[in-house]
């Protein structure tokens, strides 16, 4: 496993494209030009090292993998310490991928401050690899929050008419939650001792303290998730947003919370898991559910994808929490599959935007008679996000749906409504926007898919087919490393319920 | 007088240093030709010399701190605690004094009594660092003080600046008042004025201290808390920072706050540290009120200066939670704070000098109104000073938050902790307004440009070193580590 320090060079690469693109010189056209191919080089090498990632990496041990460890701050037993297991190298792999093509679709629709974006965006991606490699606390939460200044700044600065107010809720719920965290963070210091995340693991924490500690993290994931109530930042993020904004919000974003609660709540509180899973499911049912209805009722497309990303994200929360093997690998897989194809319904969004500036869904119908191409795409993706058997977002509700039945059937009755709310308002939709008379003067001239656009839609389409027909290639990966975290989550809960009764 | 009586004057060499260059320099100046032109001349030789001289005092408090000293019998005391904090303020002191220049020239301040005054407000402050009685630390404290009146009033055809002094004076004396009275309190109830004969006269107690001595205390930390600023004490600080001339203002907003905080840290870690029961709740009362007043008046503001002065209320709420935990932890934790504000502080109000138009200066945060486009490499830096001081990582001053919370958590103020962090939300949100006027509001009348140079080289540096201390850590925490130990392990 001692190579080449591969976490790290994909850390530092996109931060390496940055002080090139600091050194463009030129007329602003030049630069604007240089800056976007810089951007899409360095991601796109360090979207094929990640590859590299991929193939060396040994599916059969639930250990760590190309760790690095180096002291940081020694006086506090600090480390620098990276690491990939069977859940965050997926993670890895889903960023990698979609900044890429984030950057492809934002290649005529950000036109001011071009180079500027590609900077933020470049950023980004580091933070974003970080946050899923790290395996010390701090180091995480130096991540976790870092992101917000790069996308305070692409919300606030490329964002749309109600940006201000949009970059700073976001930044402010954000930080809410997560300074709670930090607190957390320092108490789980001082009574393990260390920040070290594989230490953590296996250290059981005095009973009174978790459930505070699950609090302090929950509020922090919670929001990130998001989670009902505290969702509400998420609809006018994604809507004020750039198109590019929103894919990684909704791509990469928002899988931080669910992430964090399969790296940190599960093994590290594990009795707290236990205690709050009853207010985690209701939390989730009526997110699922209310949510769905919300966006059945949105007039902006990009505001119903987000309503429904609430939604899917709340089949990711129950899959976590069922602590079955299905329900949690389900759960990464609908993260997964919720990734790429959010991703790709909030660049089919942008797709039209750039060409009528208007996300109103009135302002469209009948766009199959001009765009054939892109009713096809916007058909498959819209299927994928409704869980069509064949594309990824199948998979993964319907594994969390397994899950969930083995531990309540009515939790698991509750989140089966929203499958089918979920159809209703994405094939309403799609409906108003592909399907009826072209009537609409603007929309006579509208053009089909560029050679730009069908790219970027391209790979995404693959990923979402792939994982719907052969969902082994990712399952395979994860399962050593979910069976890991559930056994040791019963070793600890075991242990804990043994030392009730030794005092009893 | 044999020998023996002569007192050991190595420990105070450096103050020695400093006071003789600054009789030296007022001499110089005294002598000099009085006409305008010449006395620009003088001006700049002076702060030359001056700067030259805090540099080189920065390199001989380095050399003599190393190990701990006890000078003027039992007066004056050398550490590496007060070492580090005397880097600290002579730091601050040299290159606020650098950033001056530029604007002395163009307001016609130009004379040679600015700097010979910093240095003795500096000198104060060493003293202040290093005291180690009651007596000592009074002396230093009004050589600090009288020092800053003179300078916060030094545009004499100002009336805010005018104003801004005699504000300082009046309730600077006033605060004197309680520190000396707090003082005599606790000389009359103990019979000493020496720290260690303090801590040996409280520490060995076997019952309660008398509530003399505790009111006392009471008095005493009144008078440094209005030094530090901290509520509520700190009716001053928006009215000072607002009407003192720019670059005095950055000078009171990190040396004499530096100092006085190293002051209050020995005074209550010293002698009074096994009363920490005593006044423990006091410090975490004026703690939380100083961080909720910073975050909340700041929003309010319309003046960068004003705000700054709510924002440096709040730091100093915040470096007080390392005081009330009242350990090892605690005292790193506020070193590493202070470290972390000084390069923060000293950025942004060299961006705020930095804030001209023609030959008027401009301190509404509205005239920051589309810098990103004016001025890229400036906003970038300014908005990385705000994430900073907001306490978002990677930025330097996540990790001054980080350590103080550090110390309060280990002490079990989970209370006082939660308190800080949801404060430092509501900061977070005046220090994104000023990202978010100068990124996302529209152009509306530019600011100068080129910056002067010394303002753009101060500006870079601090940028650099809040931007990638955490690549390297260690830099700061090390010798704050050490430091915090000689304190209260020694």
């Amino acid at each position: 496993m001692t190579g080449i320090p591969i976490l790290s060079i994909l850390i530092a690469l996109p931060l390496a494209g940055v002080l090139f693109i600091l050194a463009v010189r030129g007329d602003a056209a030049t630069v604007a030009n240089n800056s976007r191919k810089l951007a899409l080089w360095t991601s796109g090498i360090a979207f094929v090292l990640s590859i590299y990632l991929w193939a060396d990496f040994d599916p059969s041990t639930a250990a760590f993998q190309f760790v690095e460890k180096h002291p940081w701050m020694p006086d506090f037993g600090v480390n620098y310490h990276l690491g990939v297991d069977g859940i965050s190298m997926l993670f890895v792999m889903l960023t990698t991928l979609l900044t890429p093509l984030c950057i492809l679709a934002s290649w005529e629709s950000i036109k001011t401050h071009v180079k500027e974006f590609m900077i933020a965006f470049l950023v980004l991606e580091s933070l974003m690899i970080g946050m899923f490699s790290a395996l010390d606390l701090v180091l995480f939460y130096l991540f976790f929050e870092g992101v917000l200044i790069p996308m305070f700044l692409i919300i606030g600065v490329w964002g749309g008419p109600r940006r201000v107010y949009s970059a700073f809720k976001f930044f402010l719920y954000t930080l809410l939650g997560s300074v709670l965290m930090l607190l957390a963070m320092l108490a789980m210091y001082f009574d393990a001792g260390t920040t070290d995340v594989p230490t953590l693991m296996t250290h059981t924490f005095p009973t009174a303290l978790q459930p505070w500690l699950f609090l302090a993290f929950f509020a922090s994931f919670a929001v990130k998730v998001p989670m009902w109530p505290v969702h509400t930042w998420l609809p006018d993020a994604h809507v004020e947003a750039p198109t590019a904004g929103s894919v990684i919000l909704a791509g990469v974003l928002l899988k931080f919370g669910g992430y964090g609660f399969l790296r940190y709540s599960l093994p590290m509180f594990p009795e707290a898991t236990v205690m709050f899973t009853p207010l985690v499911f209701t939390l989730s049912i009526i997110a699922v559910i209310y949510t769905s209805l919300v966006a059945l009722a949105q007039e902006d497309m990009k505001k119903l994808i987000a309503y429904s990303s609430v939604a899917h994200m709340g089949f990711v929360t129950v899959g976590t929490f069922t602590l079955t093997v299905q329900g949690i690998e389900g759960a990464i897989y609908q993260m997964l599959s919720h990734g790429i194809v959010s991703a790709a319904l909030f660049l089919i969004v942008g797709v039209v935007y750039d060409r009528l500036h208007s996300r109103q869904i009135d302002d469209y119908g009948g766009l199959v008679h001009r765009m054939p191409a892109y009713a096809v795409v916007f058909m498959v993706f819209m299927l994928a996000s409704v869980g069509l058997p064949g594309t990824g977002g199948f998979v993964g509700e319907f594994l969390v749906l397994v899950g969930v039945f083995q531990v309540n059937t009515w939790v698991a009755a509750f989140t089966a409504t929203g499958v089918i709310l979920g159809a209703v308002y994405m094939l309403y939709l799609y409906r108003r926007v592909i399907f009826g008379q072209l009537t609409k003067e603007s929309l006579l001239k509208m053009a089909d898919l560029s050679r730009r656009e069908a790219a970027v839609f391209l790979p995404l389409l693959v990923l979402t087919i792939w994982m719907g027909v052969y969902p082994t290639s990712f399952l395979d990966v994860m399962h050593v490393s979910v069976e890991n975290l559930i056994q040791q989550f019963e070793t600890a809960l075991a242990a804990a319920d043994g030392t009730a009764l030794a005092l009893r | 007088m044999s020998l023996a009586q002569v007192p050991n004057l190595i420990p105070a060499l450096p103050e020695l240093f400093i006071v003789c260059v600054a009789m030296a320099l007022l001499m110089f100046g005294v002598f000099q030709k009085q006409d305008p032109a010449s006395e620009a001349q003088t001006t700049k030789l002076v702060t030359y010399l001056a700067a030259t001289a805090l540099v080189l005092a920065i390199l001989w408090v380095g050399m003599v701190s190393e190990v701990r000293a006890v000078g003027f019998g039992g007066l004056f005391i050398t550490d590496p605690y007060g070492g580090f904090f005397k880097v600290l303020v002579l730091m601050a002191s040299a290159v606020t004094l650098y950033i001056s220049q530029d604007y002395l020239k163009r307001q016609g301040m130009e004379r040679f009594e600015y700097p010979v005054l910093f240095l003795f407000a500096v000198l104060g402050m060493m003293m202040m660092i290093s005291a180690n009685d009651l007596l000592s630390l009074y002396l230093g404290l009004e050589i600090q003080s009288l020092s800053l009146y003179v300078i916060a009033a030094f545009q004499r055809d100002s009336l805010r600046s005018n104003e801004a002094g005699l504000k300082y004076f009046v309730l600077g004396a006033l605060a004197s008042g309680m520190l000396l009275y707090g003082s005599s309190l606790i000389y009359g109830f103990t019979g000493a004025t020496n720290f260690d004969a303090l801590a040996q006269a409280l520490g060995h107690a076997e019952h309660a201290p008398s509530l003399g001595v505790i009111f006392g205390i009471v008095f005493l930390m009144a008078g440094l808390a209005f030094k530090v600023s901290a509520v509520p004490f700190h009716m001053w600080t928006p009215d000072v920072y607002e009407g003192a001339p720019t670059p005095v203002t950055a000078f009171f907003a990190v040396a004499p706050k530096v100092a006085a905080m190293a002051l209050f840290i020995r005074v209550m870690m010293g002698p009074f540290g096994d009363l920490i029961a005593q006044w423990q709740q006091v410090v975490v009362v004026i703690s939380v009120l100083s961080m909720a007043l910073g975050a909340f008046a700041a929003i309010a503001q319309t003046n960068i200066k004003r705000m700054m002065a709510y924002s440096s209320i709040g730091h100093m709420g915040y470096a007080l939670i390392g005081l009330a935990s009242g350990s090892e932890y605690g005292v790193r934790g506020v070193m590493i704070y202070l470290a972390i504000y000084l390069f923060m502080n000293v950025g942004v109000f060299a961006c705020i000098l930095a804030m001209r138009r023609g030959d008027r200066m401009v301190t509404g945060i509205g005239d920051l109104a589309g810098l990103a486009k004016t001025h890229p490499m400036m906003a970038l830096a300014l908005s990385l000073f705000m994430f900073s001081m907001a306490g978002v990582p990677p930025l330097a001053g996540f990790f001054g938050k980080f350590y103080v919370f550090m110390a309060a958590i280990q002490a079990n103020l989970y209370g006082l902790a939660v308190l800080g962090v949801l404060s430092s939300v509501v900061g977070a949100f005046y220090y994104l307004r000023i990202v978010k006027v100068m990124y996302f509001d529209p152009v509306d009348e530019t600011l100068d440009r080129p910056l002067p140079r010394e303002l753009a080289t101060v500006i870079g540096i601090a940028a650099v070193f809040i931007t990638f201390f955490f690549l390297y850590p260690p830099i700061v925490l090390t010798n704050a580590a050490a430091a915090a130990a000689s304190l209260v392990g020694g």
